[in-house]
């Protein structure tokens, strides 16, 4: 597929997906469920750009997550304080979020600088609790009994207010998976390849591996950020306890390992077979269960599969090549 | 001054307590082929590491061609013109050779001012360069289908993509046959001849005896011995650090 | 003033005894990631086993936690040498990307977690024992026995393990083999084989760990991830492969710790070790004592 050729075909998809949705699909739980999803689509694509295209691990996509959603609730609050009765629209909150966990991103990439990849890892996870820390001890914004967010009665574009999520969601997928293909195709691409599969080597042949790694995380933190922004307004009862849950943590590293790192496609693989598996999972057995299949999958991936299902098709199809 | 394309006052590196570097003043004139031994541990290739930048040193300055480089970092050392082959080859794993070529062509030769390498030309380019070393046939392959060899090979190409002035060519023989040492003497003195500064550091005396125009010799993060390689290796420490007491 | 000095000097011995405490819970990872370069962020999954295990034997056989630990030891060995196992058959064998062993340890952290809500739920659990609730007193200085114990008890495994890894063959051993594998071969013992071992004592450290875990607190599935930060913290702070370095650092996050909790609340007390790993690694890799 040509480059020029994919953002229309993936805006084209986003928009029928949701228009067909809207026309056919009316049960509720569909939205809710679908909300997940395509927000683990935004996620594990995030995180892949900062794991399986430059190779840095990070543990703490739940903090970039949260702070998403924890700016959204600053903003919500912000008109009450202000005395005024203009809401700030859900798009711009969007954006802000994007620049926080954007700008937190780049913090995180400066750590890059002293940490190689264990420690690297490492840090983001202490860097996820000190936020979570930071957030439990505000009361702004609820410290830990949590803050309640009331949706809004009327929707944009008609229809109610969980649609309008799903279909900023759905925009938010298309913008991430567009995103990630763009880097694969292009220098930068290559650079984060380079710097991945040694990055010695590549400062040595030129590559400003500290430019590129800022890149990376501040993307990929942006884009988390941007995916938390609306959760406020689809769980209504924000608290740190859900938001900086472990599950996005492990989540968005499962998705992707077992969808496949090396391309856009995997965690868009990994995020809807995983994703699909668990909200029907927290339907019929309880959620604790299926946060287990999702580490039992993780560590079984990791062994037998390490490239995921996108590796597997791969090796499948070289070998009927050669067969 | 002289107009030294490389020029070293007073280099010194320590690890915590272990000094690796003491005081080395270097001198590399354009276009002479230096061969820099010295026993194992004695240095060599942590020198190369702080002239490239992949290391800093705590004291000493540096100038290259006539600009100070202290503080610089690899990439925009690399960028400057000086290039290193690494001595345990570290080519890119996940890609193919042409596109191991095509990052120092990418984030080097085309981030210099002037040159603008259009895709087509590259592509051309990392063809030629594989062609030189002998890969041409493996351009497609992975790192991981390459013999020992071919990888040193691969190292040298990636160095020489980025259109050094002064290229560091760590242990590229070690482990070779004697006609692998000859066709990569070959290929060296070739880009000597285009105007490349070549250092070489290396173990095998044979080869940096005869392609060598000058001698440095270390020991044990000092300099002993800088001259034509006959008068160097005649000096009494140089061989005393080697043949012992 | 009195009262203020008092209540200081009181956080400051709650929080060496509670470093104490922490240096046998970090001296596992000293093992597998200072001296093996294994990366086991599932270190406290294992803890929580061992707490759970003596809450388990407290429970239905009266069992003293300590005493538990202590007969576990050689079943944490042995499931550590199982997951070595399977992490050299997996990782260290194909020396793939840092990733996938990274990966490996989160999911086991992970299921490890979530194994032990969906068995015991996300209830507190706790053990009964007489050393749980009296303390000595001296003066103005209160030294609860639940903390004393298992502090006396961790120094005690900690030197223990210094002694081994220092005079025994097969401590020696595994000291060489986290600087030179080569230099092991030479000495006709398998580095694999080695490794194997020193990764299952450093899961053995868990099942006593775990036994001073629930005997100072009571437990329940979460907690683990609080430990992710302290055990690498005092790991780094400590100089990765230094007992001594570790016992130091583990004492200074216990008192830093204690004194943030007693004055400013104990929402602050994840924050503390975590920033701590975060200066630490920003500031001085190399540890305390150096590298």
């Amino acid at each position: 597929m040509r480059a020029g050729v994919f953002w229309p075909i993936a805006v084209a998809v986003g928009v029928v997906f949701v228009v067909v949705s809207r026309l056919y699909l009316t049960n509720e739980y569909f939205y809710f469920a679908g909300y997940v999803v395509l927000e683990y689509i935004v996620l594990s694509t995030a995180w892949n750009i900062l794991g399986g295209y430059t190779g840095y691990t990070n543990f703490g996509t739940g903090a970039f997550f949260a702070l998403g959603a924890y700016s959204s609730a600053v903003l919500h609050k912000l008109p009450a304080l202000l005395h005024t009765t203009i809401q700030v629209p859900l798009p711009a909150m969007i954006l802000v979020g994007g620049i926080v966990s954007g700008i937190v991103g780049l913090g995180t990439g400066y750590l890059s600088l002293r940490l190689r990849g264990v420690f690297f890892a490492i840090a983001t996870l202490a860097l996820s609790i000190v936020a979570q820390t930071l957030i439990v001890n505000w009361d702004f914004v609820g410290g830990s009994r949590g803050i309640y967010i009331i949706r809004p009665t009327l929707a944009p574009l008609g229809g109610g207010y969980i649609q309008y999520l799903f279909t900023l969601m759905t925009g938010l997928a298309v913008l991430s998976v567009g995103i990630a293909r763009s880097i694969e195709r292009s220098r930068l691409g290559l650079g984060f390849a380079a710097i991945r599969d040694d990055e010695m080597a590549a400062e040595a042949s030129g590559v400003p591996t500290l430019r590129l790694k800022l890149i990376s995380t501040t993307l990929s933190g942006a884009l988390m950020g941007m995916a938390g922004a609306p959760l406020p307004y689809y769980v209504t009862y924000l608290d740190p306890a859900s938001s900086f849950n472990l599950a996005y943590a492990v989540n968005s590293v499962a998705m992707p390992v077992i969808g496949g790192m090396t391309s856009w496609i995997g965690p868009v693989i990994g995020a809807i077979l995983l994703g699909t598996i668990q909200q029907l999972a927290t339907v019929t057995i309880s959620s604790a269960l299926n946060l287990l299949i999702v580490g039992a999958l993780l560590i079984l991936f990791v062994i037998i599969a390490p490239n995921g299902i996108v590796g597997l098709v791969q090796s499948w199809r070289r070998r009927r090549e050669a067969g | 001054m002289t107009d030294a394309l490389l020029e070293v006052r007073g280099l010194g590196k320590r690890f915590g307590g272990f000094v690796a570097l003491e005081g080395i003043d270097l001198s590399i004139a354009r276009g002479e082929r230096l061969g820099l031994i010295g026993p194992n541990g004695s240095g060599k290739s942590t020198l190369v590491n702080c002239l490239c930048g992949t290391l800093h040193n705590e004291t000493g300055t540096v100038v290259f061609d006539g600009k100070p480089i202290d503080g610089m970092i690899a990439h925009e050392r690399t960028r400057l013109g000086l290039a290193r082959s690494f001595q345990l080859p570290k080519p890119f794993h996940s890609m193919n050779l042409v596109d191991n070529i095509r990052i120092p062509l990418l984030y080097t030769v085309n981030a210099r001012s002037g040159h603008h390498l259009s895709d087509a030309a590259i592509g051309e380019r990392c063809m030629e360069l594989l062609s030189d070393v002998g890969l041409a046939d493996k351009a497609r392959r992975r790192p991981r289908d390459l013999t020992q060899v071919e990888m040193r090979s691969l190292e040298l190409a990636r160095a020489v993509a980025t259109q050094p002035t002064l290229l560091f060519a760590d242990e590229a023989m070690a482990g070779l046959s004697h006609s692998e040492i000859e066709e990569i003497l070959a290929v060296l003195l070739r880009l000597n001849e285009q105007g490349i500064t070549i250092v070489l550091i290396e173990h095998i005396m044979s080869a940096v005896m005869s392609f060598s125009t000058r001698l440095a010799v270390l020991v044990a993060g000092h300099k002993i011995a800088d001259g034509p390689p006959q008068e160097a290796i005649r000096n009494p420490e140089v061989e005393r650090a080697y043949l012992g007491e | 003033m009195i009262i203020q000095s008092g209540l200081l000097l009181n956080a400051i011995i709650a929080g060496i005894l509670l470093g104490g405490f922490y240096a046998a819970v970090s001296v596992g990872v000293t093992i597998s990631f200072g001296m093996l370069d294994i990366a086991n962020i599932s270190q406290p999954a294992f803890i929580l086993l061992g707490a759970y295990a003596a809450y388990i034997t407290n429970l239905y056989l009266g069992a003293d936690p300590i005493l538990t630990g202590i007969v576990m030891l050689p079943i944490f060995f042995v499931l550590g040498m199982a997951v070595y196992r399977l992490y050299y058959y997996a990782f260290e064998r194909r020396g793939d990307q840092a990733i996938q062993g990274l990966a490996f340890f989160f999911g086991l952290l992970f299921v490890g977690e979530v194994s032990l809500v969906l068995v015991f739920g996300v209830d507190y659990r706790f053990v009964a024992a007489s050393y749980i609730g009296p303390s000595i007193h001296l003066g103005i200085v209160e030294l609860p026995l639940r903390m004393v114990l298992p502090c006396a008890f961790s120094l005690i495994m900690v030197a223990l393990l210094q002694l081994y890894l220092s005079r025994s063959f097969i401590g020696r051993a595994i000291l060489a083999v986290s600087q030179d594998g080569l230099a092991l071969q030479l000495m006709a013992a398998s580095p694999t084989k080695i490794k194997q071992i020193a990764f299952g004592i450093s899961i053995a450290t868990c099942a006593v760990a775990g036994s001073f875990l629930i005997i100072i607190q009571p437990v329940e599935p979460s907690i683990g991830r609080d430990y992710i930060g302290r055990i690498f913290a005092i790991c780094v702070l400590g100089g990765m492969t230094s007992m001594p370095g570790m016992l130091v650092a583990a004492m200074l996050l216990g008192v830093v710790e204690s004194i943030t909790a007693t004055f400013y609340g104990p929402s602050w007390a994840p924050a503390v070790s975590f920033g701590f790993l975060l200066v630490t690694l920003a500031v001085r890799p190399a540890g305390l004592m150096g590298r």
